[in-house]
């Protein structure tokens, strides 16, 4: 999936990758990644669904009520949805060939992931705290799975933006290498779009 | 990286010989070789374990195994027999011709596809592991909770089938992002999409049919894992907690019926390449038969309650559900009487192949029957868990799917070695076949009709029973001198069949156009420009079109490199997932290795 070294060997011409033919003129990277996307809404659809079946059954609280901190995770939401505008800086910055700015606001997008993932830890550990685990009832067998499902899309999402970060230095991500920019800012929204169906749907309608 | 050479007709090879060859394959040829062989191995042991089955059932009262090994025969048989043979049949088919139908080089992700298949095997030898530990999977294929979880199956027979399952699901996912991507964006020059040929068609829907409905079993499977691995268990399926089995059944099923169709529909495009090719006219309604399938393909999300018609959903769902179902026999008909059309009329020679295709046709008719007396509740609750159902089953999956993919392999063996398969062994296969698997399949329905219950070990005397299963056992056994007759024409044409042209059959799709068989490495030396439906078929006249391969494109062929990461990658992923059970000393080791061969594949020069 990476691009060709142009020093091929012998006078023969070489080929870039991007000037293969496809039928649809797209990369087929890109087409491929649709299709992964495709498939991870009816992943994160099927846990949705299981959450709202099982939503209100529980006898035995904590429910979802008396401990989902509002404002909290609002800020997070907020957080999470900030890093999707610095992504798109990132890639604005390498389609400039701007290789400086895409560093930045890789980083930026990366750093802002792991505060995301440092509030749901800090979440976690307090609904624990409060009594609430995978054993106590559905909502906490739910809810976590859940989420928790989401976070560890975060994290791959954050060690993806640091792997292209540090390639920028080795000279792997350089200019014109748009793709695997962009490639990694589809995935990083699509956790952002998630993440807006999971907080719409568990924190605000109760 | 010296791969790349300009000049035709010379072009760069790879190691062709060794075990190491194979290992660092990325060429879909070498590797639908390898799913076809592994595939075929699966499917000798589910018929082992298959006839293991009927040998218990052959009379009242049997003991030739124990209870609990019943359980895991039948539940590892059936599990064989869908993710570990037919769906790798049917991918090791999509390998080594799709790319060629639609006139590409490879598929467009081969290190990808390597991936796929080391996945596969890994995953299939993990689960037939749990024989060896004493411990093999006897929930049922369809694992129903709470059957499933630790109060009643505190061994990790389970988790063998539950992790297995997740395992085989990856190589799954990742062949069908593969295959829709390389059949939207690869196809030849001109080559639209009603053009494409019907095994391509299909190859698409059942690729989309895969990467929606894989995700489904895969949370059913983590929820399930969730109950029983974890540390601290989850209530999914737990019901002193309020959690509900039904939500198994339903998860399941939204992933079980799409995946029957997962399993059809690459069996109804092989038999819609070979109908047109022995009757010598085009397929009949050819944008009838491609709808037909698409259909099929959506109406597939609509129907999977109607293996819950016994639950109690009510008068409206099961209603809904019923009329959905008898919704799809409409595409199904339309397929089958295009097939029947083309046949009318045309020049018919009837080789194996043809034979094994209007064999194909014929029994899935009398499948495509008894599911329609399935989409009916009230009969449907009558035989709900009986062998009517098991006749059902076995007429569609091996009646329908398995015959369907043997016509394949008499159809398209000439292309992948040059050689015909024995046309007289071929036909003592074929009819010894069709008696055999009637002479099997066929009495269950009377024995499911009077009541006998699937998945119970034994039977008392006087059911009326015994006379039906003595019928089904000794169908099975002669099944299974088919199969081997079957085998002995496989491996002996493969050195001493008989010598074929490249279109072997005089075929009109694309894959016949190559310059040998079987094909060289990179396919065709240029990329064919198509204008046509069945282009070879239209090659003469004023208005023909020449279907030209050899020559140069003018720029040179881009081949990929041979590649090890992926087997690693594949094997770091099992190793990992083998951790949920066995624990950190597995899963460490084994995640580390795939993190690090996922790292040093993204990174190495693809071409």
């Amino acid at each position: 999936m990476s691009e060709p070294i142009a020093a091929a060997a012998g006078s023969a011409p070489v080929v870039h990758d991007d000037h293969h033919y496809t039928s649809t003129g797209q990369s087929s990277r890109k087409i491929l990644f649709w299709t992964f996307i495709g498939s991870e809404c009816m992943l994160f659809g099927s846990l949705i669904a299981t959450y709202l079946i099982y939503r209100g059954r529980d006898k035995v609280g904590p429910h979802p009520h008396e401990i989902l901190n509002i404002p909290l995770t609002s800020v997070s939401a907020f957080v999470l949805l900030m890093s999707s505008l610095t992504m798109v800086l990132a890639l604005a910055g390498i389609q400039r060939g701007d290789i400086g700015k895409t560093r930045l606001w890789l980083a930026a997008t990366a750093i802002l992931g792991m505060m995301f993932v440092g509030f749901q830890i800090y979440e976690f550990n307090h609904f624990v705290h409060e009594g609430l685990t995978l054993s106590t009832n559905l909502f906490g067998s739910t809810f976590f799975v859940l989420t928790g499902f989401h976070g560890a899309h975060v994290t791959v999402g954050v060690l993806w933006l640091w792997t292209l970060f540090f390639l920028t230095f080795t000279g792997r991500i350089k200019a014109g290498n748009d793709l695997d920019v962009e490639i990694c800012g589809l995935y990083w929204h699509f956790v952002d779009v998630v993440w807006i169906a999971i907080f719409t749907l568990i924190y605000l309608l109760q | 990286m010296a791969t790349t050479v300009a000049a035709a007709p010379t072009h760069a090879t790879h190691a062709h010989t060794g075990l190491w060859s194979w290992i660092t394959t990325v060429d879909h040829k070498r590797i639908a070789i390898l799913y076809f062989f592994t595939a075929l191995g699966f499917f000798f042991v589910g018929g082992f374990e298959a006839l293991l089955i009927r040998l218990q059932l052959s009379h009242a009262g049997a003991t030739v195994v124990s209870a609990q090994m019943y359980n895991s025969l039948f539940t590892m048989h059936a599990t064989t027999m869908i993710f570990l043979a037919l769906m790798p049949m049917s991918v090791a088919f999509f390998n080594y011709i799709i790319p060629l139908q639609i006139g590409a080089r490879d598929v467009a992700f081969p290190r990808l596809n390597a991936f796929s298949y080391w996945v596969f095997l890994f995953g299939g030898i993990f689960m037939n592991i749990s024989f060896l530990m004493n411990v093999a999977p006897d929930g049922g294929w369809y694992g129903y909770a709470t059957l499933t979880g630790k109060a009643y199956s505190p061994t990790h027979s389970i988790d063998f089938w539950a992790v297995g399952l997740q395992i085989l699901g990856v190589a799954s996912l990742a062949g069908a992002f593969n295959f829709i991507t390389t059949i939207i964006n690869l196809r030849a020059p001109g080559l639209g999409f009603m053009r494409l040929p019907v095994f391509t068609w299909m190859t698409l829907v059942t690729s989309f049919l895969i990467i929606l409905a894989f995700p489904v079993i895969t949370v059913a499977l983590v929820e399930l894992m969730f109950d029983r691995l974890s540390p601290v268990p989850t209530n999914f399926f737990n019901v002193a907690k309020g959690g509900d089995p039904l939500l198994w059944q339903h998860l399941f099923w939204v992933f079980g019926h799409p995946e029957v169709y997962i399993l059809i529909l690459p069996a109804m495009g092989v038999i819609s390449e070979i109908l047109p090719t022995f009757s010598g006219k085009p397929l009949f309604g050819y944008a009838f038969i491609v709808y037909s399938g698409i259909f099929i393909g959506f109406m597939g999300w609509g129907v999977w309650s109607h293996h819950m018609f016994t639950v109690g959903l009510g008068p409206l769902g099961d209603t809904f559900f019923a009329l959905a179902t008898m919704l799809i026999a409409i595409p199904t008909g339309v397929k089958i009487f295009n097939w029947i059309g083309t046949m009318w009329g045309g020049s018919i020679r009837l080789v194996t192949p043809m034979w094994f295709a209007i064999g194909f046709i014929s029994m899935f008719i009398i499948g495509g029957l008894s599911g329609i007396m399935h989409s009916s509740p009230p009969a449907d609750t009558q035989q709900n868990d009986t062998y009517f159902v098991v006749a059902h089953i076995h007429y569609v999956l091996f009646g329908g799917t398995m015959l369907g993919l043997i016509a394949g392999i008499y159809y398209w063996f000439p292309k992948v070695t040059g050689r015909y398969m024995n046309e007289t062994l071929g036909q003592w296969h074929f009819w010894l076949t069709m008696i055999s698997m009637n002479l099997t399949f066929f009495p269950m329905h009377f024995s499911g009709l009077l009541g006998m219950p699937r998945r119970v070990y034994t039977y008392q005397k006087g059911m009326g029973f015994e006379l039906y299963n003595q019928m089904s056992t000794a169908g099975a056994l002669l099944l299974a001198v088919s199969l081997l007759i079957f085998l002995h024409n496989l491996i002996r044409s493969i050195r001493k069949g008989e010598v074929a042209p490249t279109n072997a059959w005089n075929g009109a799709t694309l894959e016949w156009a190559t310059a040998t068989s079987p094909p060289p490495e990179f396919n065709f030396q240029k990329l064919p420009t198509v204008k046509t439906l069945d282009p070879l078929w239209h090659q003469e006249g004023p208005k023909g079109h020449k279907i030209d391969v050899g020559g140069t494109d003018g720029h040179g062929i881009h081949m990929p490199n041979p590649s090890y990461w992926p087997m690693f990658a594949a094997f770091g992923m099992t190793v990992m997932m083998a951790g949920l059970i066995f624990g950190l000393t597995l899963g460490v080791p084994g995640g580390l290795l795939f993190v690090y061969s996922t790292y040093r594949w993204a990174l190495e020069p693809a071409s």
